[in-house]
């Protein structure tokens, strides 16, 4: 049932909601408030300081024309990129706060944060590691690189593209103001009822709206790869002569069109129970509880493969380029996709094997989880056979891949333990399972997300990172993971159980130590892969490569680095399946003459119009400010009517225009691109 | 290396025509359909398991009204029927009889909300609100999310008319039509699910 309004004059419940000056953690005396209070003076000055820099060098119109009303693949996935690194980092810090707190409150020392407090952190920590960073990640790489790789100038629905990207980042929003206006939901990343449902405040529904707004914008980002993919590749590429990254982007887009609306259904039905007093999830009245976790890891399950398989693609186009071979078994690199993908909807229920549905249904669940790590094998080997005998360069990508290889590898191995329902019994909620997922997810996507940033990145900028930060930090990452999450596997065996922020037995304190010293490592980590940005940009003159820099083989390579809005003058034509190294190997020259005008669609304004809306509406229906809700959503229904009255959408880039830049962008390999 | 341009044959591996770019529209709102099964098909899974749960308070076949449900039914079924001629007329290029048939759909979609929202209101009345038991909070929101979608595509359908009226039948407009049309007969098929999961065994339970 919703919340009683504040007891105040009625004009102010109708301005306001339930909004009041106690919403307000950071006015509070106590040493939570302290923190917020911090976090928040911190944030204000970096990010005045930012926007300060911004209107001093006169940058909002070049930012409003060229990037945020952009319906560019390119511009929008590195809009994607940064807005994950951005979240990494406050998941990040979320992160050292649990583990500063683990590793210090023992006995009688409670530590510096209450339950409560601690419970905010890591439901946050974890929705926003999932939504905002993994998501954003893949779904910039996917952006960026996937069009390019099949040779087409852009996705097949642009506007829906930037729209779903403001939903995205208005989603994120909102989670950063749930830490400075009210509080953050305390019912784990996946907001299991009862909790989730008896919680007071605007938490969870800070949770529910959030999740809903980049939900939203994650399904219209699969349908338009999938259509995308099955319309727009380049003549000649047939569905088995298809870069394996697009593959895997299919795959993935696949899945989200699958379960994504079962995300948007199940938080729906939550957002009843807490708004109109439905009974889906209560306990009386005949619902259901186990009825929600069923559903939530209908999605869930199937998510971590989203996120894992663009990672797998990335994988499989770094292998080959530095290992001066094409993949092995190439076909069966993509029927073990199309399996993980279909297999992946088996097995949710292994996520509660507890729940007493009895041997036989276990048995099942148990059988599917340990057949899907069998294509999930046939790729590691894939990889490994790739790089044997052939001419493996250790770049920084190669190292992520390989840092991959050895810690994915016990990943699933520990899955594979956890799939096991007996022994799920007893692991079941315990630091092991904590220590496995991170061991899958940070080795899997994270290590994936920094091999491909290192990898595309030169494609993007026309420059490449510095290499020396870029071991840096891959060693830091590598070091840290393990001296972070080898002590909770060891503590989950033996019982500990996850989200405690507070420990009675004396014994356990040394394990949480040397875990902390791990996340001070990752800490490391991610500061040398910010130097490694910030040092690469200062000499990118020095930096500067060609179209190719690393003797590449698929399509992306053979245009300019930075592409050009049009990504390629002529529409390529595919005979093989490395479609770059066959047309460097039949000696291939870019033609200079001959351009034709290219047709293109316009930039507008409508996505971040209505992303805004979105936000104000979501902010509105958490503080139950009517007026604000119900305005924004009108507005949200106007301005996408208005949109369709625009029928002009799309322009020609002038032949001159296209010759112009095919005479002056950067393809021709200097003599560093070419050499490393 | 030596070759001349002809050897080197740009042609083969660049179309020098830009070759046609066939339009996706049709399919990614296929894909989009597609995804909103699966909403529905989370909706009618809630109403499988609590479909029987009604905590003390009425079932199935004390609140829910089968004549009002057969004019309820037919009014939807024949707007998809009119669709269709509206359809065909649009094939023809014949604008004027076209909209009349689009006009006609949606005020059968019209009094098929309206009847909806009248039912719904019945039975709050008589303290069968969706509050009142899970059975009734799964029974509201599945029969309410669809109403909820036939009123959106009743709004599109007015936008769309106004779109017609003023810039014709242009090929952006007759794909428009198209998606609204799979959105339409999308609408049936869903009813047609409710009308035989949640009514009919419902009533028969």
């Amino acid at each position: 049932m919703p919340e009683a309004m504040p007891h105040r004059a009625p004009i102010w419940n109708f301005l306001f909601g339930r909004l009041t000056l106690d919403s307000l953690p950071f006015l509070k005396p106590d040493l939570e408030g302290r923190i917020v209070l911090v976090t928040l003076i911190v944030v204000a000055i970096g990010g005045l300081a930012i926007l300060g820099l911004i209107t001093r060098k006169r940058l909002w119109g070049y930012l409003w024309h060229e990037w945020f009303t952009s319906v560019d693949h390119k511009k929008l996935g590195i809009m994607y990129m940064i807005l994950g690194t951005v979240m990494l980092l406050r998941g990040f810090s979320d992160a050292i706060m649990m583990r500063a707190q683990q590793a210090y409150a023992f006995g009688p020392q409670m530590g510096y944060l209450p339950p409560e407090h601690y419970d905010q952190i890591f439901s946050a920590h974890g929705s926003i590691m999932i939504f905002f960073v993994a998501m954003a990640y893949i779904v910039g790489l996917m952006n960026y690189v996937m069009p390019l790789q099949i040779g087409a100038r852009d996705v097949a629905f642009p506007f829906l593209n930037n729209l779903s990207f403001w939903f995205t980042f208005w989603g994120a929003i909102l989670f950063m103001v749930s830490l400075f206006v009210g509080d953050f939901s305390t019912a784990g990343w996946l907001g299991y009822p009862p909790v989730s449902e008896l919680q007071q405040g605007s938490g969870v529904d800070y949770y529910i709206w959030g999740l809903q707004l980049s939900g939203v914008g994650t399904l219209l980002t699969g349908v338009n790869f999938v259509t995308t993919i099955l319309k727009m590749r380049a003549p000649g590429m047939s569905m088995m002569k298809m870069p394996v990254f697009s593959w895997t982007a299919l795959c993935t887009s696949g899945l989200i069109l699958a379960t994504f609306p079962v995300l948007t259904a199940t938080l729906f039905l939550l957002s009843l129970d807490r708004y109109l007093g439905t009974h889906f999830f209560t306990t009386g009245f005949g619902g259901n509880v186990m009825m929600y976790i069923n559903l939530i890891w209908v999605w869930g399950h199937p998510e971590v493969y989203i996120l894992i398989l663009p990672i797998f693609g990335v994988y499989s186009e770094v292998v080959p380029t530095f290992s001066g071979k094409p993949l092995f078994g190439y076909s069966s690199m993509v029927y073990a996709t199309v399996a993980i993908m279909i297999l992946s909807y088996l097995v949710w229920l292994h996520h509660f094997f507890t729940m007493g549905s009895g041997a036989d249904v276990n048995s099942f669940f148990s059988l599917t989880t340990m057949i899907i790590s069998i294509p999930t094998g046939v790729k590691i080997f894939n990889w490994l056979f790739t790089m044997y005998r052939g001419r493996v360069r250790f770049t920084v990508p190669m190292l992520w891949t390989m840092g991959f290889l050895f810690t994915f590898t016990i990943g699933g191995m520990t899955g594979v333990m956890l799939s096991v329902a007996p022994a799920d019994f007893l692991l079941h909620n315990s630091l092991f399972l904590i220590a496995h997922f991170h061991n899958v997810i940070i080795g899997g996507v994270v290590f994936g997300v920094f091999a491909a940033v290192n990898y595309w990145f030169p494609k993007a900028f026309g420059f490449k990172l510095d290499e020396f930060w870029g071991k840096a930090s891959f060693w830091f990452w590598l070091v840290g993971f393990w001296v972070a999450f080898t002590p909770l596997y060891i503590m989950g065996l033996m019982g500990v159980t996850r989200r405690l922020s507070h420990f009675d037995n004396p014994a356990l304190q040394p394990y949480f130590i040397v875990a902390a010293f791990g996340a001070f490592l990752i800490a490391l980590g991610i500061l040398a892969f910010i130097i490694q940005i910030y040092v690469s940009v200062v000499r990118r003159k020095a930096y500067a490569v060609g179209g190719d820099p690393w003797n590449g083989r698929t399509l992306e390579w053979s245009t300019s680095s930075p592409p050009p809005d049009y990504n390629y003058a002529f529409v390529p034509n595919v005979h093989a399946r490395d479609a770059w190294t066959d047309m460097k190997k039949h000696g291939f020259q870019r033609p200079l003459e001959g351009f034709h005008p290219i047709h293109m669609p316009k930039n507008t304004a409508a996505g971040a119009i209505i992303g805004a809306l979105s936000f104000a509406c979501c902010f509105g229906l958490v503080w139950y400010i009517w007026w604000l809700a119900v305005a924004s959503f009108a507005g949200i229904i106007v301005a996408a009517i208005v949109h369709t009255f625009n029928y002009h959408r799309d322009y020609h880039i002038p032949a001159d225009e296209v010759r112009a830049f095919e005479h002056s962008g950067n393809w021709q390999p200097d003599a560093k691109g070419a050499s490393a | 290396m030596n070759t001349t341009v002809a050897d080197t044959a740009p042609s083969r591996f660049l179309c020098h025509e830009e070759p046609h770019a066939p339009n996706g529209t049709l399919l990614g709102f296929w894909l989009y359909l597609m995804s909103d099964c699966f909403i529905f098909a989370s909706l009618f899974a809630c109403y499988a398991v609590l479909g029987t749960s009604t905590a003390g308070g009425p079932a199935a076949a004390e609140v829910l009204d089968l004549p009002g449900l057969a004019v309820n039914t037919a009014l939807l079924l024949v707007s998809s029927v009119t669709f269709g001629f509206a359809m065909l007329e649009m094939a023809r290029k014949n604008q004027r009889a076209m909209l009349a048939w689009l006009a006609v759909s949606g005020l059968l979609a019209v009094g098929f909300v309206t009847l909806e929202i009248h039912e719904f209101l019945g039975m709050i009345a008589e303290g069968a609100g969706p509050g009142r038991s899970a059975f009734l909070s799964s029974f509201f929101t599945l029969v309410g999310t669809h109403g909820l979608h036939v009123s959106v595509g009743i709004l599109w359908l007015i936008v769309l008319m106004v779109q017609l009226g003023r810039f014709g039948l242009t090929e952006a407009n007759v794909r428009r039509l198209q998606c609204l049309s799979m959105f339409w007969h999308f609408l049936d098929l869903v009813w047609v699910g409710v009308f035989s999961f949640v009514y009919l065994a419902g009533v028969l339970r």
